[in-house]
């Protein structure tokens, strides 16, 4: 095993980390900051992103409105003094990134053009034809090479946060070219991991996306909060869950069920005008139209194909002009992975799980309540997302709290001591792990496959669109069993070399434990609201619920859930109206 | 019965091996299946010690290039179907070490997009306060088509130029760079002329074509190395006719 050494690690290089690293390097340059990622940077899963990222730009629009659309999006779930930060920062920081070069589409004099986009009031989503967060990441990659203070170990696997007298000190990681155990200490570690859509069988999330860093928080103490909130994203392609993005119905994209008719209409979020109308039918906020397709469904109105039901994403009358110039990527996926051309045909799609609302939990400077341990982007909860989260406030999440856990935890670094000689103790203890459970495992049973299979089931039936009380109680048993049976894994790899058996089971553990978090905060949570409705408790209930719920890893290894406030600054609980 | 199709795979572990061979695997054949979900039924069934990196399943993350049937393609792009009778080959990208099985080292990559300077480069910056550099439409179109670059490697693995004089600093680089010369905001092409009009630089490039054939998302390097090279001779003869005044 050696040894390395930095003052800020950032785990992941999305868009967050990234942002991070770049913060860390601007304010406080003489400290050594590096980015540790399972992928060489440019992987992340920022790179899918197509919509746009939302800012105020407009001289009509306000942050007051991008605050009421985002807490209203969330059903009053979001932290009201994160979101007026967030609202407020997001111009700059979308600025920064013209600045260092990202290619944001132009209105015809120059200006930066904006969209529209589900749930909001005014335009304001920034884009970059549909592929937004591949021009960002690669933006904020390329930008990050300019700076030497930004050290990167790529393609290293972080297995363990080092934790030592009530401080986060560093990782244990695998560097996966020579599959050498490594210890990389720190006197600040920023997670910035991503989601983990990948416990569920059906998602836009990439292979990548595994809850890394919630688990690797909450094995260390931290709590994840809201994670009952999981994003159903109303199209999808059927079969490989390629999201079409919600710019296709921005650009004035229908919705259709199998009669052609404009279903959206029943489901109060307006009546259908041949033109996109904002915070209306087809640019109502994701939860609700995923809600209405099973409605549909449960109708008989969707169509039934080889992948279960869909209905019709229709763009033909937008023209071969705008799609090519908005929209070109759906035409490119549409084609390449569908075979269909949306210029005559129309889209199947169907729900798909997009985006993890909760995270680990982060105050309004990306802090946990480790000290030492920071936390940016999907796989955080400050919370400015609430129950759901509207389109396009992501992208400008990563930028906004990337920037400020940077900063905060450069702050930090640099008031804190060398991390002491105990957490090397504790890293050779991991590798002892890492080797007798995995590298030099002989015998068991279960192939990881059939336990992630097993994992997918028991996720889409307990904790999908709809839930209920009794099989998510059914679900944490199952999960329980899983987690049992993967001790008894068996493994065809025992390579030291670039092993991704090992990966995989390691990604593996860490979605069973996030699971589970995800399944007993749903349990709890006996009301609905935002992206968590329960058919057992169909309202919302702000007496017991207007709160954030918290994950804690109990001596059990169990989930055990407290409960956290919601801030509210201006904005008292209201109803959702959308499409009136 | 299920209807199958046999793939002849590299396998090459360093621990175990000391060259690359070949197995072969019967999956079944679907039609609406990518090479990708055939490797992946492998690992997930066949044999978990098989090794490839993949993330984004949607041809935009870069990771999956690997030559299928002797032609470099993004294997999450690239069907079954299309790649019939079978046995269908699946090897690691050419011109790069192989770590493992279909996993190649790509961080003679790494180094050569940082030494391009592929960020803006300005003399003033313009504080934010100020607001955005504009850019009309026509301006980003001047260089968007360079700034599609996925980093998936296809295009080194295609340039025969490459695989003779691995120091040339290859397609993807050289595109990224004047991706950002021809952006309106940047005012680095100076810097990275001197880059690239070394003797790794633009000059090894007998314009075979390759990379812009294979890209899979129309960046046309060639065309970029094209376009440098007359900027490069342009900057040549002026400092031949000019002497002291070309800088």
């Amino acid at each position: 095993m050696d040894r390395f050494a930095c003052d800020v690690l950032v785990v992941g290089g999305g868009g967050a980390g990234l942002r991070a690293a770049i913060a860390v390097a601007e304010t406080h340059p003489k400290l050594r900051v590096a980015v540790i990622s399972k992928v060489y940077p440019m992987r992340s899963h920022t790179v899918s992103a197509e919509g746009g990222a939302a800012a105020v730009i407009k001289a009509e629009d306000s942050l007051d409105a991008h605050a009421y659309d985002t807490i209203s999006g969330g059903d009053w779930l979001s932290d009201q003094d994160a979101v007026e930060a967030f609202v407020r920062e997001a111009p700059q920081e979308m600025l920064r990134l013209e600045h260092w070069g990202c290619p944001w589409s132009r209105e015809p004099d120059g200006h930066i053009a904006v969209r529209p986009f589900g749930g909001m009031k005014i335009e304001r989503t920034w884009f970059a034809a549909d592929k937004t967060g591949f021009h960002m990441l690669h933006t904020l990659f390329q930008t990050t090479l300019k700076y030497d203070a930004i050290e990167r170990y790529d393609e290293w696997f972080v297995t363990k946060l080092l934790v030592d007298a009530g401080r986060c000190q560093g990782v244990v990681a695998v560097e996966l070219a020579t599959g050498k155990i490594q210890v990389i200490t720190a006197k600040a570690v920023i997670l910035c991991t991503g989601g983990c859509g990948k416990v569920f069988p059906f998602t836009t999330n990439a292979n990548i996306k595994n809850g890394d860093g919630m688990a690797l928080a909450y094995r260390a103490g931290a709590p994840l909060k809201d994670m009952e909130f999981v994003q159903y994203h109303p199209t999808g392609l059927p079969f490989t869950g390629i999201l079409i993005t919600e710019a296709a119905r921005a650009e004035g994209g229908w919705l259709l069920n199998k009669d052609g008719y404009r279903y959206l209409q029943d489901y109060d979020l307006g009546k259908p005008e041949p033109k996109p109308v904002l915070r209306s039918m087809e640019l109502g906020p994701r939860d609700r139209l995923s809600q209405a397709f099973v409605k549909e469904q449960e109708k008989g109105r969707t169509l039934e194909g080889p992948y279960g039901h869909y209905v019709h994403l229709d763009l033909r009358h937008l023209g071969a002009r705008v799609i090519d110039t908005k929209l070109p990527f759906v035409r490119e996926l549409c084609l390449k992975y569908q075979n269909i051309d949306p210029v005559k045909e129309m889209i199947p799609v169907r729900p798909v799980v997009h985006y993890m609302m909760g995270g680990i939990s982060t105050d309004i400077h990306g802090a946990t309540p480790l000290p030492g341990l920071y936390a940016a982007g999907e796989a955080a909860c400050v919370s400015i997302n609430g129950a759901n989260r509207l389109g396009s406030n992501s992208l400008t999440e990563i930028l906004v709290f990337g920037a400020r856990a940077g900063k905060a935890a450069a702050a930090f670094a640099a008031t804190q001591r060398e991390p002491s000689p105990s957490v090397l103790a504790q890293a050779d203890d991991e590798a002892r792990r890492l080797e007798e459970t995995f590298l030099r495992k002989t015998g068991g049973h279960e192939r990881i496959a059939t336990l992630r299979a097993e994992m997918h089931e028991t996720m889409e039936e307990s904790a999908g669109i709809y839930r209920t009380g009794a099989t998510l109680e059914k679900a944490a048993e199952k999960l329980q069993s899983l987690q049992e049976r993967f001790r008894d894994l068996s493994l065809d790899d025992h390579s030291y070399t670039f092993n991704t058996e090992l990966t995989a089971a390691l990604e593996l553990s860490y979605m069973l434990d996030v699971a589970e978090a995800i399944v007993q905060s749903a349990l709890r949570r006996r009301e609905s609201r935002g992206s968590h409705q329960r058919t057992d408790f169909p309202a919302r209930d702000d007496t017991e619920f207007l709160a954030h719920s918290l994950a804690y890893r109990g001596a059990d290894g169990r989930p055990r859930i407290d409960y956290l406030p919601v801030i509210i600054t201006r904005w008292p609980p209201g109803k959702r109206v959308y499409g009136r | 019965m299920q209807p199958a199709v046999t793939l002849r795979v590299t396998r090459y572990r360093p621990e175990q091996e000391s060259e690359p061979t070949f197995a072969t695997y019967e999956v079944p054949f679907r039609k609406d299946w990518v090479i990708l979900d055939a490797l992946n039924y492998i690992k997930d069934t066949l044999d978990g010690s098989l090794s490839f990196r993949w993330s984004c399943r949607m041809g935009v993350c870069g990771s999956c290039g690997m030559k299928v049937n002797g032609s470099p393609k993004l294997t999450c792009a690239s069907f079954l179907s299309d790649a019939l009778p079978g046995p269908i080959r699946v090897e690691p990208l050419d011109y790069f070490p192989v770590v493992r099985d279909l996993v190649v080292d790509m961080s003679d990559f790494m180094r050569k997009l940082k030494k391009v300077k592929p960020w803006i480069i300005r003399h003033d910056e313009r504080p934010l306060a100020e607001g955005e550099y504009l850019q009309t439409p026509d301006q980003l179109d001047a260089y968007k088509q360079f700034s599609m670059c996925i980093n998936c490697m296809l295009c080194y693995s295609a340039c025969p130029i490459y695989g003779l004089e691995p120091s040339f600093i290859g397609p993807a680089a050289i595109a990224l760079a004047q991706r950002y010369n021809m952006d309106s905001r940047d005012e680095g092409a100076p810097e990275r002329l001197e880059i690239l009009s070394e003797h790794d630089g633009i000059w090894q490039c007998t314009f075979v074509g390759e990379c812009t054939k294979v890209c899979p998302k129309h960046v046309d390097p060639a065309g970029a190395i094209q376009q440098y090279k007359l900027t490069g001779a342009i900057h040549w003869l002026k400092s031949l006719l000019l002497p002291r005044g070309a800088r």
